[in-house]
């Protein structure tokens, strides 16, 4: 499926959907709560069929902090970037999607860990590398660590 | 006493596999529950050698970065490397020269088959064969010299840089490489006769820590355990990058999706890779190892993704950009935590020993996962 | 008195008539415990220390290494420094491990090791005690070291211990069957139980020849069992170091884990001596019938040589099995006891006793 196609696709599952053409891959920026239905869709519709979750990114823009997701179809080849950027700063929420794509279990656990965006009906949602009582999300901008070598 | 004994049957047996164990390579712990020999679940607990790379990045220049990406999956550090440079040079727009295209294509491939031979090395000695250890690690040493000879390293080598080269290969490079691979092609028969046809090493392999494809693609595993399953993952096939859409190799895949199909892909993978190898060695051609670039480097503003084949899987790296020396952010996608996400999957019903086994199958190098 | 290398009867003869001749019965008695306990007790250390060290330089062999080469001349005095190293090592105690038992069973390992040599004929009339039922004692006393792995894995307090103890009894408990299976086969050819007596039987031809095709399966099961039984590679499930770090003496350090180093290595020379005894002819040369000049130049080489030699010979077999193979898991090790290999062995049984009841053994 090309980009076109595939735009018009996506615009069909979610109309406030954003799509941006001509970039390293095709950029759907959607809001927040309409991440889980919009990545279900993607994933279920034989037409998209994105099973493949190759990349799950957290990012701190600054003002906001958001999630990159870069999806794969197996079978039709084509890729798709997905972002999301929380509504909230100081309390990030998102839905998980770690029942679409079981690898996000994980890579979600990560986000939390040096990000802070919790993930609602995350089965597993701790510390992946810190420890529990650390204080801080050190992938933060803001975050400052008094020992942290490279300034 | 008949409520003593159920009660005794249900409880479950907590054994923390790690963080120092001979067969978790490395400082995985893997909490395990167990009834009698039968696992019932594991559960890995990650970071006890999380260093922040990512963090890091954020306060290094491009070039800086290369020498830390190297101290990820260590035994891939070259296609580490080749992803961050790539990533780099396709961002601005650079031109390069084919000498080093074809000395990337080979040293990674190179890179490739010394780290399956480790993963042979282990396999082997997690199985309780310590011969193969000894076998695999004699034939890794001629690769860690040609490495030495032309990039002074011999584990970590920091030898790509955006733009090319650090330095040109070595004059005995070519010679030596074919050396190796006459050399090879022998010995990997001599795998197959010590560990590959063995019966105790096909019984504790074949039908064991079964993936299917399906869930092979829903967790994400890739590279040789991904298509140990049939799921097609090869980066260098389907999105070729460097030489491989101009050399001619296999995806190597297997429907089993057992320990021993993981096994046998690897096996095959060296050989294919020998393949790649012997069709670029006698063509390098002569040119630059670089092409002259900016002492800073500065990426314009963006969000950028490079996807690579490293020797456990796909690795990517994501850079966003704000148009400084440093990136704004940086991302790495490791190969072995997405095939760790999948361990409790494979392993809960099976055997202690079989988890071993499948942990050796699923070949995970543990800084790659913490990074 | 005349020492004859070839023949000790008169030798242990004169030592025993000598001190008839000194003091009463009971002293005699005393003092040939004694004398024979240090005797055994050096042979034991002496052959342990060269187990370690024949293991290091096979293992390197396979593995293309050189093995020990530091301490004396092709490091023969490399377990020594070891010995000393462990000699001196710290014994660490684990917090609520219980202490009696832990520091018991290292020395019931050991003792169940060591109370196997006595019935062992070296050579001719060089034995500490020549039981009429020899074998039925060998495999009595060889499987109480089970006992001393159990309790070691119990006692440490250890997760993985206890794992490596519960593999190590079920393993032991099941290939006690084959071997003792695997000996009665041979009983019924010779006739007796009596080492002396079965040595002496195969003069004319070592009983692995002679008791046709049920003697070669009873051979191969029993080294089999025999490796299982002594808990070495491929079956060394009660360690398996990738698996379980180090089994039912993980907890264990210094002299205490070289008793146990030291029971496992010199199991497998009783085992190897029971295997060259019975089914190769002990200390016995190689005799073919008929062949008077061969067999006359065979008596030339001394017994003491002969029952070195074979059981050297099975050890190093035994050596190359544990580098070759890779480990088995607990399920599989017991599906090949009960499936395979115990009614093959029955089977086996009868066979032979039907060959010894038409006479078709020499």
């Amino acid at each position: 499926m090309n980009n076109e196609q595939l735009t018009a696709k996506i615009l069909s599952f979610e109309p406030s959907a954003e799509v941006k053409d001509g970039l390293q891959y095709l950029t759907a920026t959607v809001a927040f709560d309409k991440l889980h239905t919009l990545a279900k869709s993607l994933r279920e519709s034989k037409d998209t069929n994105f099973d493949y979750l190759f990349c799950l990114t957290g990012m701190d823009y600054g003002d906001s902090l958001g999630v990159i997701y870069y999806l794969e179809s197996t079978n039709l080849k084509h890729q798709l970037v997905l972002k999301i950027v929380c509504a909230d700063k100081e309390k990030p929420v998102l839905d998980t999607v770690c029942d679409i794509w079981k690898t996000a279990e994980f890579l979600e656990r990560e986000v939390f860990d040096l990000l802070g965006i919790d993930f609602n009906n995350h089965p597993d949602m701790r510390r992946i590398f810190l420890e529990e009582d650390w204080v801080g999300y050190p992938l933060r901008k803001d975050y400052s660590d008094n020992n942290i070598i490279v300034k | 006493m008949a409520e003593i004994i159920q009660d005794i049957q249900e409880q479950e047996y907590l054994i923390n596999m790690g963080p120092q164990h001979p067969s978790t390579h490395g400082v995985l712990r893997l909490v395990l529950s167990l009834r009698g020999e039968t696992v019932l679940s594991v559960q890995p607990h990650c970071g006890y050698i999380h260093r922040g790379i990512e963090k890091m990045c954020e306060r290094l220049t491009y070039q800086q970065i290369i020498h830390l990406t190297d101290r990820l999956d260590y035994l891939s550090a070259h296609i580490n490397n080749h992803a961050v440079c790539m990533l780099v040079e396709n961002a601005l727009g650079v031109e390069l020269p084919e000498r080093v295209k074809y000395i990337r294509t080979i040293m990674d491939e190179l890179a490739r088959i010394a780290s399956h031979q480790l993963w042979w090395c282990s396999f082997g000695m997690d199985l309780g064969a310590l011969t193969a250890f000894f076998y695999g690690l004699r034939d890794r040493e001629p690769i860690l010299d040609i490495f030495e000879e032309s990039t002074g390293g011999r584990l970590i080598q920091s030898y790509y840089t955006p733009g090319g080269l650090m330095k040109d290969i070595h004059p005995g490079f070519q010679k030596r490489v074919k050396d190796f691979i006459k050399m090879f092609r022998k010995k990997i028969n001599e795998y197959d006769q010590l560990l590959s046809g063995n019966v105790i090493m096909t019984q504790r392999t074949q039908g064991i820590g079964i993936l299917t494809e399906e869930e092979a693609i829903s967790f994400g595993v890739t590279g040789p355990s991904g298509r140990g399953s049939g799921f097609e993952c090869d980066i260098r096939k389907h999105h070729p990058y460097s030489l491989y859409n101009k050399v001619e190799f296999k995806e190597i895949l297997r429907t089993e999706g057992d320990s021993f199909a993981r096994y046998s892909v690897r096996m095959d993978e060296m050989r294919e890779s020998l393949n790649i190898i012997e069709q670029l060695i006698d063509n390098i051609p002569a040119g630059d190892f670089s092409v002259k670039m900016k002492p800073v480097i500065k990426l314009p503003e963006g969000e950028y993704y490079q996807r690579v084949e490293a020797a456990r899987g796909e690795f990517g790296v994501f850079i966003s950009s704000k148009g400084e020396k440093y990136p704004y952010r940086v991302k790495l996608r490791s190969p072995n935590f997405s095939n760790l996400s999948a361990l409790h999957s494979i392993a809960h019903g099976q055997k202690i020993a079989d988890l071993v086994a499948i942990g050796a199958s699923l070949d995970y190098v543990i800084p790659d996962i913490d990074r | 008195m005349e020492f004859n290398i070839y023949d000790f009867t008169s030798f242990t003869k004169w030592i025993d008539e000598s001190l008839n001749a000194a003091m009463s019965p009971f002293w005699v008695m005393i003092t040939e415990m004694a004398i024979i306990g240090v005797a055994i007790l050096a042979f034991y250390a002496l052959v342990g220390l060269f187990l370690v060290y024949a293991e290091r330089k096979v293992c390197a062999f396979m593995q293309n290494r050189v093995g020990p080469n530091r301490v004396g001349p092709f490091g023969i005095f490399q377990t020594i420094a070891d010995l000393l190293k462990l000699l001196m090592k710290e014994l660490v105690y684990i917090k609520n491990a219980d202490k009696l038992l832990f520091n018991i069973a290292p020395f019931i390992v050991i003792t169940a090791s060591f109370l196997a040599i006595a019935a062992i004929p070296f050579a001719k009339g060089l034995h500490a005690i020549d039981f009429n039922i020899g074998i039925f004692y060998v495999v009595a006393v060889s499987s109480l070291g089970v006992i001393g792995i159990l309790l070691a894995g119990w006692s440490s307090n250890s997760k993985y211990s206890l794992i490596g103890a519960m593999r190590s009894g079920a393993q032991i408990v099941s290939y006690e069957l084959s071997v003792g299976l695997s000996l009665i086969t041979m009983v019924i050819l010779s006739g007796s139980m009596q080492l002396s007596t079965i040595v002496e039987a195969q003069a004319n031809g070592w009983f692995i020849f002679t008791g046709h095709i049920p003697a070669i399966i009873a051979f191969v099961i029993y080294m089999i069992a025999a490796t299982a039984e002594t808990n070495r590679g491929p079956f060394d499930l009660a360690e398996a170091e990738s698996e379980l770090t180090a089994g039912f003496h993980t907890e264990y350090s210094g002299i205490r884990f070289a008793f146990f180093f030291l029971a496992e290595y010199m199991n497998m020379f009783i085992v190897a001596s029971i295997a060259a005894t019975i089914f190769w002819g002990g200390w016995m040369p190689f005799h073919v019938p008929g062949w008077e000049g061969f067999n006359t130049v065979m008596d030339y080489i001394p017994p003491f040589i002969w029952y070195i030699g074979k059981t050297a010979v099975i050890i190093f077999i035994m050596m190359l099995f544990k580098w070759t193979f890779p480990r088995l898991r607990i399920d599989q090790l017991l599906t090949l006891e009960w499936k395979y290999l115990l009614p093959i062995n029955l089977f086996n049984v009868v066979l032979m006793a039907f060959i010894v009841l038409m006479g078709w053994h020499w």
